[in-house]
């Protein structure tokens, strides 16, 4: 189940020593049948549940789902964030060839804000309000390069304040988060984030709370820093324009599953699964009929303590019973979509889908 | 932050002055004669008469009340009967107790702070810390035991855990002598000893609720988002708990605290009767019993004086803890 094929060199090595770093070619996150599981008193929550993916060096990965898909509990899960009495974490999640799950908290805490790092959607809420930006920047350098003196992690962070396009960074330093505008804050937490040259970043949601102005000038930023660190980059949104604009891949997440993922090319434009053509048919196009309607996705987002039988998207999807019971008795596998790398979890024979796309959703012009 | 101070300080007088024309008010109103206490034997009608004379009781309300206040800023002359020369800040001499009340508060005023302050260190370590750590282990024993702990003391009432310390630490187990003031500056350890059943039952009922209360502040606060960046960042847990979550959470705790020992250094009446100690606020209330008119006004305003100087402080504190608030 949800299981992915798309790094074929079998099970990633589990090094018992620590510091070992990645091979040549071999991705620099690799996350194998992810499973986190919250028990609650309603119930056992399955936000993630069995996500297979690989993300290397100098490339992004965009996943996509509505909130509640399990996106952000994904990316939680890879900075060991979550709390280990409340979730239960299960699977592979190889960082550098480091094998994360089981291992010990404080081990995972050095590695986080140094190899891997991660930018939050609300930089007002994600900054500490009573201490300066400065402060906090030279604070996660200090904490990574324990024999760094105070001046030295100042002007660490002044130069990364500077990278990120800050005007005057000498005087920001000083400054509380309240001083900051909202994109200035943002490029602050992104300094925050890259003070130590993760080669992992995860970007959560990191534009929707900003101006659409100031959204594009911080995507612009962050392609330019990956870049220049040449880092592995997971972005998180529910916004397909801001994957298409900055993700190589692409994985479509519902009801803590993966439903589809491929290139964005693949993804985008020649889409397998119902759910992401819902997605796409959702939002407006530039190159599409201007009076075209926006199709919303009837229904809701399923509840993850009881997620439909079958296919979890099935209430929603209006293919669902064309293949006789199995949308809502047998939950659908990942398999091959077509093209190499391109994979989808539906029941829908290839070529049906491919036909269905085209006459019912590419026809009404709103896909890219 | 100039401008504030001076303009708390304008709004602090303000207030005193209020208080002390109502405290004023509401004596006159009271349908008891301060003179008919002063003289229990062969009073006449024209003994009372020349008292109230010397006592200036027969003046008009307002010439009354200007002389008090004159009395605080210059001095005034009292007259024979009532020590002669009264000396600025003079607030009065007392109808009862043959005595300048400035000499009064001189020695009341001490025992109060003994009692509240040291009360206050060990309620707020106590409190704060236990809320905290409960706040931490949340679901374990140790937090049921707090949050019982916290129950209890929200339930009891001080004269109740009074009598018993008393009954067990004094007249039982005779660990603790018969609660007395002795001045910290005569002899340190008698001070402590004497008092140190209040400080406990004090701080025991007051440590409940500020347990509870930054319990609170902390779960609330290890939710918010700053406190998983701090985390995120790789801070280990005493940098994200003790540097970024407990500043954040201590906020309102320092408000509420600020305001307390404000008025608990405006008399702990109950403490000081169950314990049988005579401070500020016992002498506040024996004075009204009597209707000493100097004394109910210095222990009503050195009460509103210290209950306005927290309130003060508090601000102060809330700007230098938050970059955010703006002293003006």
């Amino acid at each position: 189940m949800g299981r992915s094929d798309s790094a074929p060199s079998g099970e990633p090595d589990r090094p018992e020593v620590p510091e070992q770093r990645a091979g040549e070619g071999q991705p620099y996150l690799r996350v194998n049948d992810l499973r986190v599981r919250f028990d609650t008193e309603d119930g056992v929550v399955r936000a993630v549940d069995g996500v297979s993916f690989a993300v290397e060096r100098g490339r992004t990965l965009g996943i996509v789902g509505e909130s509640g898909s399990g996106k952000s509990v994904t990316s939680l899960a890879i900075l060991g964030l979550h709390h280990t009495k409340r979730a239960t974490i299960t699977g592979e999640i190889s960082v550098g060839g480091r094998q994360l799950v089981g291992l010990p908290e404080e081990q995972v805490r050095r590695l986080r804000g140094r190899d891997m790092a991660m930018i939050f959607q609300d930089p007002l809420s994600a900054l500490h309000p009573y201490f300066t930006v400065g402060r906090q920047i030279a604070e996660a350098y200090r904490v990574h390069h324990p024999r760094a003196g105070k001046r030295e992690a100042r002007s660490r962070a002044v130069d990364m304040l500077g990278r990120v396009g800050i005007p005057q960074p000498a005087r920001r330093f000083d400054q509380y988060p309240h001083e900051f505008s909202g994109g200035m804050r943002q490029r602050a937490m992104i300094a925050m984030a890259l003070v130590n040259d993760p080669d992992l970043l995860i970007a959560d949601e990191p534009t929707t709370a900003l101006d659409v102005t100031v959204q594009a000038q911080i995507l612009d930023l962050l392609s330019d820093l990956q870049a220049e660190f040449r880092s592995a980059i997971i972005l998180i949104t529910h916004d397909l324009g801001v994957v298409s604009q900055v993700a190589d891949d692409v994985l479509v997440m519902y009801g803590g599953r993966a439903v589809e993922q491929g290139s964005v090319e693949q993804v985008l434009r020649r889409p397998q699964h119902p759910y992401t053509w819902g997605l796409l048919s959702s939002v407006p196009s530039l190159h599409g009929d201007a009076d075209a309607d926006l199709v919303p996705i009837k229904g809701n987002p399923p509840s993850l303590i009881n997620l439909p039988s079958g296919c979890a998207f099935h209430p929603r999807c209006r293919y669902a019973g064309r293949n006789g019971d199995r949308s809502f008795t047998e939950v659908p596998e990942l398999r091959p979509a077509g093209e190499a790398g391109h994979l989808a979890a539906c029941h829908l024979p290839v070529d049906e889908r491919t036909r269905l796309y085209q006459e019912d959703v590419a026809q009404v012009g709103v896909a890219q | 932050m100039t401008r504030f101070l001076v303009r708390r300080l304008l709004s602090a007088v303000l207030t005193l002055f209020a208080v002390s024309v109502l405290s004023f008010l509401m004596f006159f109103g009271l349908p008891k004669d301060p003179v008919s206490g002063m003289c229990p034997k062969n009073c006449n009608a024209e003994r009372l008469e020349r008292v109230r004379e010397e006592l200036g009781l027969r003046d008009p309300l307002p010439e009354q009340y200007a002389n008090y206040m004159k009395g605080i800023v210059t001095g005034r002359d009292l007259g024979s009967s009532q020590g002669g020369r009264c000396d600025a800040p003079c607030l009065g001499y007392s109808y009862v107790n043959s005595e300048a009340v400035t000499d009064t508060l001189a020695r009341v005023l001490p025992v109060t702070l003994s009692i509240v302050i040291p009360a206050a260190v060990l309620w707020l370590v106590l409190g704060v810390g236990l809320g905290i750590i409960s706040a931490l282990r949340r679901g374990t024993a140790l937090d049921r035991l707090a949050i019982g702990f916290s129950l209890a003391g929200a339930s009891l009432q001080l004269y109740f855990v009074g009598a018993v310390l008393l009954l067990i630490f004094t007249y039982n187990l005779r660990i603790t002598p018969v609660p007395s003031y002795t001045s910290i500056f005569d002899n340190p350890l008698k001070w402590a000893s004497g008092l140190v059943l209040a400080w406990v039952a004090l701080a025991f009922l007051f440590s409940a609720i500020y347990a509870r209360l930054s319990r609170a502040q902390m779960l609330e606060t290890l939710s918010e988002d700053f406190v998983r960046t701090a985390r995120a960042k790789g801070l280990a847990k005493p940098a994200v708990y003790g540097r970024h979550a407990l500043r954040a959470a201590i906020t309102p705790v320092v408000t509420i605290a600020g305001l307390d020992v404000g008025s608990a250094l405006g008399g702990t009446v109950i403490t000081e009767t169950t314990f049988g100690i005579q401070g500020l606020g016992r002498t506040a209330v024996d004075a009204v019993k009597a209707g000493d008119l100097p004394t109910i006004m210095a222990t009503v305003l050195i009460s509103a004086v210290f209950i306005v100087v927290a309130n003060i402080v508090v601000d102060l504190l809330y700007a230098a803890i938050d970059p955010r608030v703006r002293l003006r």
